[in-house]
């Protein structure tokens, strides 16, 4: 039944390509209809499975030459994330609704970008895991570069590139494993029980972590991430912020971390005070949490502000996976759930409420528009927003990133409390932002009118706060799953020896 | 006894004299009948029976296959050899329906002959064990290739074209020939798989050194392989679209299967290493040197050109590099490698030159000019976006299959990280030409055309010569077992 989420958005696209005529409406509704199947399946997914243990859906052999199984399957982690799939799917359609320029070409590659991402979360087999991996990329490389704004090309170009070149290491990284195990499968339950040679890991876990770890935005490689947020057209965003980031994040945990976990043991000698490369991914993740905070702290484009943020936020989910205890970890997926729900929304604000009706993204300018009593929904949308993304208890975040701190605080208790100083940074720039655009000084006439916001948008909005508001009171709904899996045989040689 | 040989000559060559006397009646029928009629109506009669021979010699092929060798390895008929025929043919029926719609001549029956008598050689090509018949039988598949090259009499560049052809190509077959007499003289066979005794019982001599050095020069340049390459951008925009698409897709299909089984049935002996830290000298080293090579100048250069049809020779000479890792490794598995990417590589080339071919009346060269193709002509710019990135080696196409089993290949060796130098750097190149392919299918989706631009018609033919490669691109790609499991069975 899961497998047909994917399914469901792969016809939804043909359906939307291939419908004669240039209705608005029919490309519209087919699109929200095909999103709400998606998320509906998904939770009843999680609703009906709250063991999160690993089951299969199908499999089948593919290429039988190779070893290589058409395999999806699923466990408590992959459920919450094509749950937080399904949800941004459906917020992204109801915030694209104003699209008019090619709107068929616009839902189609919407859909077949959904459809891949499901099929990423859903693969249990690497070689398809991959394909639905690539298959992520061209579509947004056309969504940004067509229906974009600020630089769209070269946005898009990079933003492509950084993931072809992520995704080059990972596929070495892939045929390494497949070639090394000798057993002709590229199964991760068969994999993820081989015992790989230490000597191996600790050069393919590094080659496979970078790889996904670009598309998760990780410092130094995170640069395609502000360019690539704010060229996006709003449902782009959404998705690239909210969605195809984890995508990079889940490669990291499911592949690289379940596949060579031995690659995160200690050299045994130290370069430049780095002991694993569990330290050097820390580290690295620390300084995006910190680096993306205070770049956000003085941006002028609002677009850009939550572009970094994002980075700074995505720092939480890798330094989660780099404290390799069960808090931090769970933690780690927790906040790429919270995360994607959160910037989802940022996005839609920025993106669609504000610049669609102002057309400007300048801080300056917007603070002399008397935003907050022009538009009062979006206002509060965006406080409820930003509440959410710095933590505050009530939300998920809050949730999340407490778990990435207690977690790292076990692990390597000086980087809590840098981390702890990123979150002071992202109060900063959240506090900054929300004055300029909402409640800065109006010096423009009080006739001045826009658009009200409309129907799908609050729509949209609702189904963003609620399911961040939700998780945020009672996070067992998702943490039943999460916890499970991480204790669940897949992760078993990661546990090797009890959480660290 | 000769009686007999010359009855299983005969049945043996079945599909390659099919398409020999389709080429002999196909002029015939040209100079004699179709004199007075239209132009357009020739070039489709003429290709309609052309396609037809080539149809006979598949289902020759495919109900009667005929296997035998015939002595010295003159001539070697098994089930693999006959796939490589079958893809060659396929390749000339596509190439055959683009030549439909083509305008650019009045010796329409002389056209189609010739591309006929190429297919014709490349048969034979890939079913020869033989020095001299491999010789032979390129030198026939040149000359044919030389004159489709400088066919359009018209066209200044492609006169020009056919004329550095034919002088890199002479050249180039005068080290051939250098080659294999030093080869001839070490060993004093012309049988492959005696040089092959010669060789394992004389490694280092010097003169096989030059001999093998001499080879890959002189193979080099029909794979379009650097430093061997200089020709391949002047043809490949010089040419009529149509023998471009040829040169580009099957002539690469026979050359590279023909040096695989040269080097790895007649030289294994000298093969040597190329792994990182433990090379040790001898063929492999040096195709990795032009494997290298290659990747490297093939696609950086593509990066720099403005011609489409430049940037697909520079892309092609990447290509090139990538193919000839699965010569490096040299094992069976890499031979099937080898096999399934250069006909699934073949088939998005012809397929995008197919592309070209419909657009000949736009006069489009420049990437600038497929400015808003996707409105202009929706479904030519569907197909060109999947060959391109069938090409770029995007999954779930043909071209990413053939990727990764290449570079499964390369690193299922004994001493396996061995060649994992080459394939990061395949990787990283595959990178690099993502960007070139994305930015022509840039201009054909996210450019608005330019102002007057008009819908393109595309012929019927051409349409479905596309759809077809399409099609099979993306089939390829979904179920890679369909060629696999006949790649096997040949290998077997």
């Amino acid at each position: 039944m899961l497998a047909w989420t994917i399914y469901v958005s792969f016809i939804g696209a043909v359906v939307v390509a291939l419908t004669p005529g240039k209705s608005l409406l029919v490309a519209r509704f087919t699109a929200l209809l095909t999103t709400i199947a998606g998320l509906g399946i998904a939770i009843a997914a999680v609703v009906h499975d709250r063991t999160g243990q690993p089951f299969t859906i199908v499999r089948a052999p593919w290429i039988p030459r190779l070893g290589i199984e058409y395999h999806l399957a699923a466990d408590g982690i992959s459920l919450v994330l094509v749950l937080l799939t399904g949800i941004a799917a459906v917020a992204g359609v109801l915030f694209s609704w104003n699209i008019e320029r090619r709107v068929k070409d616009f839902f189609a590659l919407y859909l077949l970008l959904i459809g891949a991402v499901y099929g990423v979360f859903l693969s249990f087999d690497l070689f398809l895991l991959f394909v639905f991996y690539e298959l992520v990329i061209i579509p947004k490389y056309f969504l940004i570069a067509i229906w974009g704004s600020t630089r769209r090309e070269y946005a898009a170009m990079k933003l492509v590139l950084y993931s072809f070149g992520g995704s080059a290491l990972v596929l070495a990284g892939i045929v390494a494993a497949y070639v090394v195990s000798g057993e002709r499968t590229l199964s991760l339950e068969a994999l993820a029980h081989f015992p790989f040679s230490t000597h191996f890991q600790m050069w393919a876990f590094p080659m496979v972590f970078v790889g996904f770890a670009v598309l998760a935005g990780m410092w130094p490689f995170h640069t395609w991430a502000p360019t690539g947020h704010a060229a996006a057209p709003t449902a782009a965003s959404m998705l690239l912020a909210g969605v195809v980031m984890k995508l990079g994040a889940y490669g990291c945990l499911r592949v690289a971390m379940m596949l060579f976990p031995r690659g995160l043991d200690p050299w045994g000698f130290k370069v430049l005070g780095f002991g694993s490369w569990q330290q050097v991914f820390a580290v690295l993740a620390l300084i995006g949490i910190v680096y993306g905070a205070s770049i956000a702290l003085v941006q002028k484009d609002l677009k850009f502000v939550v572009g970094y943020s994002s980075v700074s936020h995505m720092g939480f989910v890798l330094l989660g996976l780099m404290t390799l205890n069960q808090i931090g970890l769970s933690g780690a997926v927790y906040q790429m759930f919270s995360h994607g729900i959160i910037a989802g929304l940022l996005f839609a604000v920025v993106g669609r409420m504000v610049y669609d009706r102002t057309h400007t993204r300048d801080l300056g300018e917007l603070s002399r528009i008397p935003l907050a009593r022009l538009i009062p929904f979006a206002a509060v949308t965006f406080v409820l927003a930003f509440m959410a993304s710095i933590g505050l208890p009530g939300f998920s975040g809050f949730i999340a990133e407490l778990e990435v701190l207690i977690g790292s605080w076990r692990s390597f208790p000086w980087m809590a409390c840098i981390a702890g100083l990123g979150i002071l940074i992202g109060i900063a720039f959240s506090w900054r932002a929300l004055q300029a655009t909402f409640f800065g000084e109006p010096t423009t006439t009080p006739e001045q009118v826009l658009p009200p916001i409309t129907l799908p948008e609050r729509l949209g909005a609702c189904l963003l706060l609620a399911s961040t508001i939700l998780l945020g009171l009672y996070p067992r709904l998702l943490m039943d799953l999460i916890l499970p899996s991480l204790n669940g045989p897949l992760f078993e040689q990661l546990r090797q020896g009890g959480w660290r | 006894m000769i009686g007999s040989n010359y009855v299983e000559l005969l049945w043996l060559t079945a599909p390659e004299i099919t398409v020999a006397l389709a080429a002999l009646l196909v002029l015939v029928l040209d100079l004699s009948f179709l004199r007075r009629s239209a132009l357009a109506m020739r070039f489709r009669i003429t290709s309609l029976v052309a396609c037809i021979g080539c149809i006979l010699a598949l289902l020759v092929l495919l109900r009667f296959p005929a296997q035998g060798e015939l002595p010295a390895g003159m001539l070697v008929v098994n089930p693999l050899s006959q796939l490589m025929q079958i893809a060659l043919l396929a390749l000339a029926i596509l190439v055959l329906l683009l030549v439909s719609s083509a305008r650019f001549t009045t010796h329409v029956g002389e056209y189609c002959a010739l591309i006929l008598f190429a297919t014709t050689a490349m048969m034979l090509l890939v079913s020869t064990q033989n020095l001299l018949v491999i010789f032979l039988t390129i030198e026939f598949l040149s000359l044919s290739l030389y004159i489709l090259t400088a066919f359009d009499k018209q066209s200044r560049s492609s006169a020009e074209a056919g004329l550095k052809y034919f002088l890199f190509g002479g050249m180039s077959a005068g080290i051939l020939l250098f080659g294999m007499s030093l080869l001839y003289g070490l060993s004093g066979s012309l049988e492959l798989a005696r040089i092959a005794i010669a060789v394992k019982a004389s490694p280092g001599d010097p003169l096989l050194t030059l001999a093998i050095v001499m080879l890959l020069a002189g193979l080099g340049f029909k794979i379009a392989a650097a430093p061997f390459h200089m020709w391949a951008p002047e043809v490949y925009q010089g040419a009529p679209t149509c023998s471009a698409a040829l040169v580009a897709s099957s002539s690469k299909v026979a050359s590279f299967f023909v040096l695989f089984v040269l080097f790895s049935v007649g030289m294994t002996g000298a093969a040597g290493r190329a792994a990182w830290g433990n090379q040790s000298p001898g063929w492999a080293p040096l195709v990795a040197l032009l494997a290298v090579v290659s990747m490297l100048w093939g696609n950086l250069a593509a990066i720099a050109q403005s011609s489409v049809r430049r940037l697909l020779a520079y892309s092609a000479i990447g290509h090139a590099g990538y193919m000839l890792i699965a010569l490096v490794v040299h094992t069976e598995q890499s031979l099937g490698a080898l096999i399934y990417y250069v006909i699934t590589y073949a088939l998005a080339t012809v397929g995008t030159f197919g592309v070209l071919a419909a657009l000949e009346d736009e006069k489009v060269d420049s990437i600038a000019h497929f400015a808003g193709l996707a409105k202009r002509a929706p479904d030519l710019s569907f197909c060109l976006l999947i060959f391109l990135l069938s090409l770029a080696g995007i999954p779930p196409l043909a071209g990413f299959f053939g990727k990764f089993y290449v570079f499964v290949s390369a690193l299922e060796i004994a001493d396996h990280p061995g060649l994992l130098w080459l394939v990061l750097l395949a990787l990283a190149m595959s990178v690099v030409s993502f960007y070139y392919y994305l930015k022509v299918l840039k201009q054909a989706y996210v450019s608005e055309p330019v102002a007057g631009a008009t819908v393109i018609r595309v012929p019927a033919a051409t349409r479905v010569a596309l759809w077809a490669t399409a099609a099979l691109v993306v089939l390829l790609g979904f179920l890679p077992d369909l060629l696999l499991n006949r790649i096997a069975t040949g290998l077997r």
